[in-house]
């Protein structure tokens, strides 16, 4: 496949500024070391990176052989050495065979329910240059954020559709979306919404506390790779190059007395362990055209792979919720909920402050600021409503309760 | 005479009660047309504000709510549940049901009497979902438990009475009501449970995923009343071990 060209300059950045990008892009040895903390980032005294980086170090796909993948499909509890099995080329040819064993376990833990969850982008601004993403600080966007009155507005437009819960975001700028920013927009999403889960950049644990206490009961936070070498060369600068404080962010959104947390399968696999009261979710977002660069595709994972990949952390985590974005198109979206997923966003903008244009379905040009990137299945609420129902899916909005 | 039994100061005539897990608008019909339920589980967390598919809605009025407390991870999240259940007009039943592990969704015994005890003092009528336990059946009682839940195999499992022997040692010492719940997946175990000496079942993804939802209703209605008629008119003798002696052991003694 077509490798991704990642690097785009924009005409408005002073000959510094650009010189500066293409020492990033072409010299690592002016990067920073990604392994080291910077100030006031909170260090863990935890096992569960450890864990992970080790397993992941020493999964070698190709040792997999079809025996293996058979043993697995056949064993009651889905361990730890079957999910790299099932993850592994050699798991391709049984696609089908997975995916109806994805279904059975789906089916028992969550009958036929989907639950559905709408975005709420506060803020695009962004201190990060990971190469990606429509938000890097390179980029040339419009860069908003919603003020208090235009969140609220946008919350009601939100609601109004009979959405319940709600997943806030923003950029990764401390100065521009501070904790009391983010904090002050939980207070009001527990006004509108039943449930409010946030995306944003990672804090302490301290600070995930606050954010609990303002009504957020949910974390998300991605890590895009656990492979550092690959992880170094995709993100550039700022906070999100910190693998560690990245990594270990779910962990201390527990200890902050979070609910729920969200990311990939084997980390999630240890974390449950640990913090046994915790509702994992996961998620596989593949990447996706952003504004000045259209050519961002997924890279090597397919339909087929991705496919193959969420019925493998099915059968690894039965009871976990696995949530598919509309960044994947309708037809993907509509038949991997009857497999394995269990949550689907509906009625989605990633723009800053454009819903009630983009509900009206009029142009949203006068909104507040770009968007992260494009998204492919762009179903509001009652449409998608419609179809799961129409599909034999019961389609749940609301299932959580903050307390 | 009727064979009734009371719970919260109402009498019940079915012993069929539906879980939560799975909910659908045809699952409610079939369970309280089909199956004859006379009461419902519903899920606090799941009930919608909007005025949109509100499960609420869904249920007649003669049928007794069930408000269950799950997504509580203490006693303390789990009276707040209970107290807003009372808020929504679902009225003094509570489920108690807390669990501190995601992946099994096992009951915490140990917070569920401390709940049990501090809902029971608020005038609820408590039926507390519990690991079958004697020393936790006890103190559910002394709490002031209307009845005691004891799982039958892990939930959603489907797996039948795995702690077959647990569930009759509870049987025989506990004087409350008992309401096996959890883990019941066919109409047989149902029946069983019935036949051991059991107040009602909850079922309800054996249910929920039937492939014809009137019919596994009616096969469920069936069951529990066959069971429950066994119970009554007293088993027959079950040998267990060879024949018994035509000629007692004991017919030498004299006086």
């Amino acid at each position: 496949m077509e490798e991704n060209r990642f690097f785009v300059d924009a005409d408005t950045l002073s000959p510094e500024a650009l010189a500066r990008k293409h020492k990033l892009e072409n010299d690592p040895s002016c990067r920073t070391d990604p392994t080291q903390y910077l100030p006031g980032m909170e260090v863990l005294e935890s096992d569960v990176r450890e864990r992970v980086l080790s397993q992941v170090a020493s999964y070698d796909p190709a040792r997999y052989t079809a025996t293996d993948v058979r043993a697995a499909l056949e064993r009651r509890t889905c361990t730890v050495e079957d999910l790299k099995a099932l993850l592994s080329p050699a798991a391709e040819p049984f696609l089908e065979k997975l995916a109806c064993r994805a279904k059975a376990e789906t089916e028992k833990h969550f009958g036929n329910t989907v639950y559905l969850f709408t975005p709420l982008y506060l803020s695009n601004y962004c201190e990060n240059y990971c190469v990606y993403c429509g938000f890097n600080c390179y980029n040339r966007i419009r860069r908003g954020k919603l003020t208090a009155e235009q969140t609220e507005h946008e919350m009601q437009v939100i609601a109004s559709s009979g959405m319940e819960e709600i997943l806030l975001l923003t950029g990764e700028s401390r100065s521009q979306s501070d904790l009391t920013y983010i904090g002050d927009a939980c207070r009001l999403a527990r006004k509108y919404f039943r449930t409010v889960g946030l995306e944003v950049y990672p804090v302490n644990t301290d600070e995930y506390r606050y954010l609990h206490e303002c009504g957020a009961d949910f974390v998300t936070v991605f890590q895009e790779t656990y492979d550092l070498c690959a992880y170094e060369k995709l993100h550039l600068l700022g906070h999100k190059r910190v693998f560690p404080y990245r990594f270990d962010a779910q962990e201390r959104a527990l200890r902050g007395g979070m609910r729920g947390v969200a990311f990939s399968a084997l980390h999630a696999y240890y974390l449950q362990r640990k913090y046994p009261q915790a509702e994992i979710s996961l998620s596989c977002p593949r990447l996706r055209p952003i504004l000045n660069n259209q050519t961002i595709r997924p890279m090597d994972v397919g339909e087929k792979q991705l496919c193959q990949i969420l019925c493998a952390y099915r059968l690894f985590l039965p009871f976990a919720g696995i949530t598919v974005s509309s960044r994947e198109s309708a037809r993907f979206r509509d038949g991997i909920v009857r497999i394995a997923a269990t949550k689907v966003s509906a009625g989605v903008s990633t723009g800053i402050g454009d819903h009630e244009s983009k509900y009206a379905g009029e142009s949203a040009e006068n909104r507040t600021g770009d968007e992260q990137f494009e998204i492919d299945d762009a179903r509001s609420l009652n449409r998608m409503y419609r179809d799961l129902s129409d599909g034999g899916l019961q389609p749940v909005l609301n299932d959580s309760l903050y307390v | 005479m009727q064979d009734t039994w009371t719970l919260g100061g109402r009498t019940f005539t079915s012993r069929f009660i539906l879980g939560s897990g799975k909910y659908s608008l045809k699952l409610i019909e079939a369970a309280v047309r089909d199956a004859g339920a006379e009461m419902i589980t519903l899920a606090v967390r799941r009930t919608n504000t909007k005025e949109s598919e509100n499960i609420l809605d869904y249920i007649p009025q003669n049928v007794t709510l069930l408000p269950n407390t799950s997504g509580a991870r203490t006693a303390e999240e789990a009276v707040r549940i209970a107290r807003l259940a009372r808020e929504l007009g679902c009225g003094d039943f509570v489920k108690v049901e807390i669990m501190r592990d995601s992946k099994y969704l096992l009951p915490d015994n140990a917070e569920t009497v401390r709940a049990t005890s501090m809902l029971a003092d608020e005038g609820f009528v408590v039926l507390p979902y519990m690991y079958p336990d004697l020393y936790a059946a006890r103190d559910l009682v002394k709490a002031g438990a209307a009845a005691v839940m004891p799982l039958a195999s892990p939930i959603g499992s489907n797996r039948g009475l795995a702690a077959k022997d647990f569930l009759q040692i509870l049987l025989d010492e506990i004087e409350l009501p008992i309401i096996v719940d959890a883990g019941i997946g066919r109409p047989s175990q149902a029946c069983e449970a019935m036949e051991m000496g059991a107040s009602a079942v909850m079922v309800n993804t054996a249910l929920a995923t039937a492939g014809d939802l009137p019919l596994m209703a009616n096969a469920f209605r069936q069951a529990v009343e066959a069971g429950r008629n066994a119970y009554r008119s007293g088993l027959g003798r079950v040998l267990t071990r060879g024949a018994s002696a035509s000629d007692p052991l004991t017919g030498f003694l004299r006086d």
